[in-house]
């Protein structure tokens, strides 16, 4: 079935199951490998992009929801990786083994897109949803804050 | 006697190679594969003179320098570290380098990467090897400008001759210096510490920006045209098999191109086997598997359960076990002391938890193989699929991909042989893919383990008598060429060479029965070892009425140098470096002063992986829940490459640890796991997480391993805070409410 949606600023078309999660769709039908599978059940947010702004956790929505809806993923999120929350990353040094942090990422853009200078419980209310197995979650807290702190970003899509 | 982690982990290797006919089960492959193949050159390396412009350092005559990967990255940082290690006897400039995998050659490097070795055995080798490549490329210049060597000196990426202010980049120099004969390298000339540029201060992780973006590539994002997706229904029972099964439903599902079985295999890596779903994609393969209807022949371990096992340990518990240590007559000691503590430990099975689910992609062709792994073990990888395959190992192109997290469970070949199998069948790529359930009820668990710990403290508040009993389901049991006659060899660690003086000292061991698969975990048995005698140390100096930091300082004593401590080949425990840490620990942490109320301290020390470490805990109880408000810990792993690098694996260490206290246990019932996913396996989040201060000393000591030694002191620290606070001496992980109540 044909499903069309924004993906990144440009339309985007696939023929797929309509069951298929969104994860799948990007990973194995559109090679975008970016966004990541940790759980399948939308408890790890490692699959997490923005459907219309909101982060949205990829691996349990159908790809049929988002027909016409507008998808960011960590590949779109910037022009060249350096949205101000993926500059901050880099700063703080916060990857480690960096699965979730594609998942990590979007999570914190969504918060200060509503928040622009968020709380440590702000955070731990946003990002509670995203697990780290490598604990890199105090410098997430850091880098959050310094991003806060950073101008506007550049970007390729209505995120 | 008991060897560390990283040497059984080789040893472990070459008792793959020796062993793999005898464990060869259902699967009939030559033996030879793994005797042929030198799986550990560790020590080759050292002895063969490799000419760096071959092995480590590469450079193109546009003056790009690339830097040559011989371990895998995890998120531990080594991308970063070993070739600082690399650039600084190169005098490169750091921000200029590019850094490049290594290929899969066991004749030049030792690939597997685990037991926090990395560093501690490749700072000289890598020392050597940069600093050979630079004296090759002096050697050139001075040639080329036919002038003493002597008045030529590396600097800023490229050779300069001092008196005549002429310089050549290395990319002018590298195609004559590499053709130059290799200088010895135990006797080549490394730069002095005092010159080091690179080494000691902090770099951002190379990858960083790539992991930031979607770029980074990880085994899961492997795409080879053609890419098949497989999963595997496995036997939820530990060891059974696939009696019969029913394809016609899951071949029905859109996009399912076929289903095949494979067989179980014990290559040294052990396989369970099952049936395999192929497809277009990684939701028609789960889809299809949900639709096989499948008759299971669940085995000799059917009945085990978690319930059995702790009984097991209790009836252990009852008789002497196997005498591992014994000094001094710790039993009569014990049975005559006026005052003697005794107290039970018990730690469940952990699993690893990876955030990258295993998954292996291998395309195996008639005339060679090519796979995508995220490994620990590259070598050992390729190793199984050459068997499978019944190619040779140097027909088997292995790219190791970066690791969605290792902590052992990616030490492991069982998602290599499985990948293999499946490939082997259909000729076509294919990732083996496991999800999230295939991945914690299939692990390789931290072993189960119970603790008999007795100690006296006479009456001048020295340690009179400590006894240790310890049964659990032993990891050199299962991977031990003498596993069985020893399976005390994996558990003690450390733990069997207290640092803290004693004239009375036993240690046993009885081995108890599981079929559950275990093996190394983040710390390995130190992460039971460092819970159980840095928490009974506290139960001791409360016993004595002494300050807990005091209390060890004044049992560690006078300072020394323990030889042997842990292993015949570590290097010795120096006891004036265990009270370094616990005394910096102790101030940073400002030990002794008032805190709010409700708020205590607890503090613990351990040595291992030759790194030693001292954490204080600051915890607060509400509810019957524990919050762990802040850790303060002291780290001296000798001189740092990275010192941030040092801080964040210990960050990581502190968060692992506190998962494995605060929720992690793995139960069995009925022969199979109960937990599945994130939601009964929790680990800590963001709003569970503590300020974490790392104080990292500046030695000039060789660098040791600082990837997990930073785990086994959290669960003491923060259980020893909770007794402080509360009077409950907590001794189960992980804590209990019903433990607090």
């Amino acid at each position: 079935m044909a499903i069309t949606f924004t993906l990144n600023g440009k339309p985007q078309t696939v023929d797929v199951s309509p069951d298929m999660p969104l994860l799948w769709v990007l990973r194995d039908t559109l090679n975008m490998t970016g966004t990541k599978f940790g759980c399948g059940m939308a408890l790890c947010g490692a699959c997490t992009v923005h459907i219309n702004g909101e982060a949205t956790r990829s691996c349990i929505t159908m790809v049929s929801s988002v027909a016409g809806k507008n998808i960011t993923t960590i590949e779109g999120l910037s022009l060249d990786g350096t949205h101000p929350v993926q500059e901050a990353w880099v700063a703080e040094d916060v990857p480690q083994c960096g699965y979730c942090q594609s998942g990590q990422i979007m999570s914190a853009v969504a918060l200060l897109a509503k928040k622009s200078n968020p709380t440590d419980a702000d955070i731990d209310e946003a990002m509670s949803g995203n697990i780290c197995r490598c604990g890199t979650y105090q410098r997430i807290r850091k880098a959050i804050h310094r991003a806060a702190t950073a101008g506007p970003a550049k970007t390729n899509s209505a995120a | 006697m008991t060897t560390a982690p990283v040497l059984q982990r080789r040893e472990f290797l070459k008792t793959a190679a020796v062993g793999s006919a005898a464990l060869i089960v259902g699967f009939h492959l030559p033996s030879s594969a793994f005797a042929d193949s030198s799986l550990d050159s560790s020590e080759d390396q050292e002895k063969k003179p490799v000419n760096p412009f071959n092995a480590w350092v590469r450079i193109t005559p546009d003056n790009q320098v690339t830097l040559i990967l011989g371990k895998s990255e995890m998120g531990q940082g080594i991308m970063t570290a070993l070739p600082m290690i690399l650039a600084e006897e190169l005098s490169l400039d750091w921000t200029k380098v590019k850094i490049d995998q290594a290929p899969t050659d066991p004749t030049i490097y030792d690939h597997g990467t685990g037991g926090s070795g990395s560093i501690a055995g490749s700072w000289l080798p890598l020392r050597q090897a940069g600093a050979a490549a630079r004296e090759m490329l002096i050697t050139a210049a001075a040639q080329r400008w036919n002038v003493l060597r002597e008045t030529c000196k590396a600097q800023d990426g490229g050779v300069l001759h001092g008196a005549r202010k002429q310089f050549f980049t290395y990319g002018e120099l590298a195609t004559d210096a590499a053709k130059l004969p290799v200088p010895d390298l135990h006797t080549v000339p490394l730069k002095s510490s005092a010159d080091f540029t690179i080494v000691g201060r902090d770099q951002v992780r190379v990858e960083a920006r790539r992991k930031t973006t979607g770029a980074a590539k990880y085994g899961i994002d492997a795409r080879p045209a053609n890419l098949q997706y497989a999963v595997i229904a496995r036997c939820p029972v530990f060891g059974g098999k696939a009696a019969k099964f029913d394809a016609t439903k899951a071949k029905a599902v859109p996009g399912v191109r076929d289903v095949i079985a494979i067989d179980a295999v014990a290559l040294g890596a052990f396989t369970t086997g099952g049936v395999v779903v192929i497809a277009d994609n990684s939701w028609a393969a789960m889809q299809g598997r949900r639709a096989l209807a499948i008759t299971w022949d669940e085995g000799p371990h059917a009945t085990e359960s978690s319930a059995a096992l702790h009984q097991q340990f209790v009836d252990h518990a009852s008789k002497p076990g196997k005498v591992v240590r014994n000094e001094g007559d710790a039993n009569s000691v014990l049975a005559a002391a006026p005052k003697k503590i005794e107290a039970v430990y018990e730690l469940p099975f952990a699993a690893h938890a990876c955030m990258e689910p295993m998954n292996c992609t291998v395309h195996i062709r008639p005339d060679g193989a090519e796979a995508w792994i995220p490994t620990q073990a590259p070598q050992w990888a390729q190793d199984v699929i050459a068997q499978i395959s019944k190619l040779p190992p140097e027909s088997v192109k292995v790219h190791t991909t970066l690791m969605g997290g290792g902590f052992g469970r990616r030490y492991q070949a069982d998602f290599v042989v499985e990948a293999a199998q499946v490939a082997k069948a259909t000729g076509k790529p294919v990732m083996v893919l496991w999800t999230r359930e295939d991945d914690m009820q299939h692990d390789f668990y931290r072993p189960a383990s119970y603790h008999r710990l007795q100690g006296a403290v006479d009456a001048q508040g020295n340690l009179a008598a400590w006894k240790h009993f310890q049964t659990s389901t032993s990891i050199a049991a299962v991977w031990e060429k003498n596993g069985l006659e020893k399976p005390e060899q994996s558990e003690f660690g450390t733990a069997a060479f207290i640092p803290y003086r004693t004239p009375n000292y036993r240690v046993e061991y009885t081995l108890a029965q599981s079929g559950v698969p275990r093996a190394w975990w983040r710390s390995v048995e130190h992460s039971s070892g460092g819970f159980v005698v840095e928490s009974f140390v506290d139960e001791l100096a409360h016993a004595a009425g002494a300050d807990p930091v005091a209390f060890r300082l004044k049992l560690l004593g006078d300072p020394r140098v323990i030889p042997d401590f842990g292993s015949t080949e570590s290097r010795p425990l120096n006891t004036a470096r265990l009270q370094g840490v616990l005394k910096l620990a102790a101030e940073k942490a400002a030990w002794g002063t008032p805190l709010p109320q409700g708020v205590a301290r607890g503090i613990a020390t351990y040595y291992s992986f030759e790194s030693y470490t001292a954490a204080v805990a600051e915890v607060s109880v509400k509810n019957g829940q524990v919050n762990v408000q802040r850790i303060v810990y002291a780290v001296d792993c000798g001189r740092p490459i990275n010192p941030d690098g040092v801080v964040a694996q210990v960050e990581s260490a502190a968060i692992y640890g506190l998962s494995a206290l605060l929720h992690d246990a793995i139960t069995i019932n009925k022969g199979r796991v109960e937990q599945s996913n994130f939601n009964d396996y929790a680990m800590p989040r963001i709003n569970e997480t503590p300020k974490i201060e790392v104080h990292v000393v500046r030695s000039t000591e060789d660098p040791t391993g600082i990837g997990e030694p930073g785990l086994p002191v959290i669960a003491p620290a923060v259980c020893n805070a909770i007794f402080a606070l509360t009077g409950k001496r907590l001794r189960r992980l992980p804590i209990a409410a019903a433990d607090l109540a």
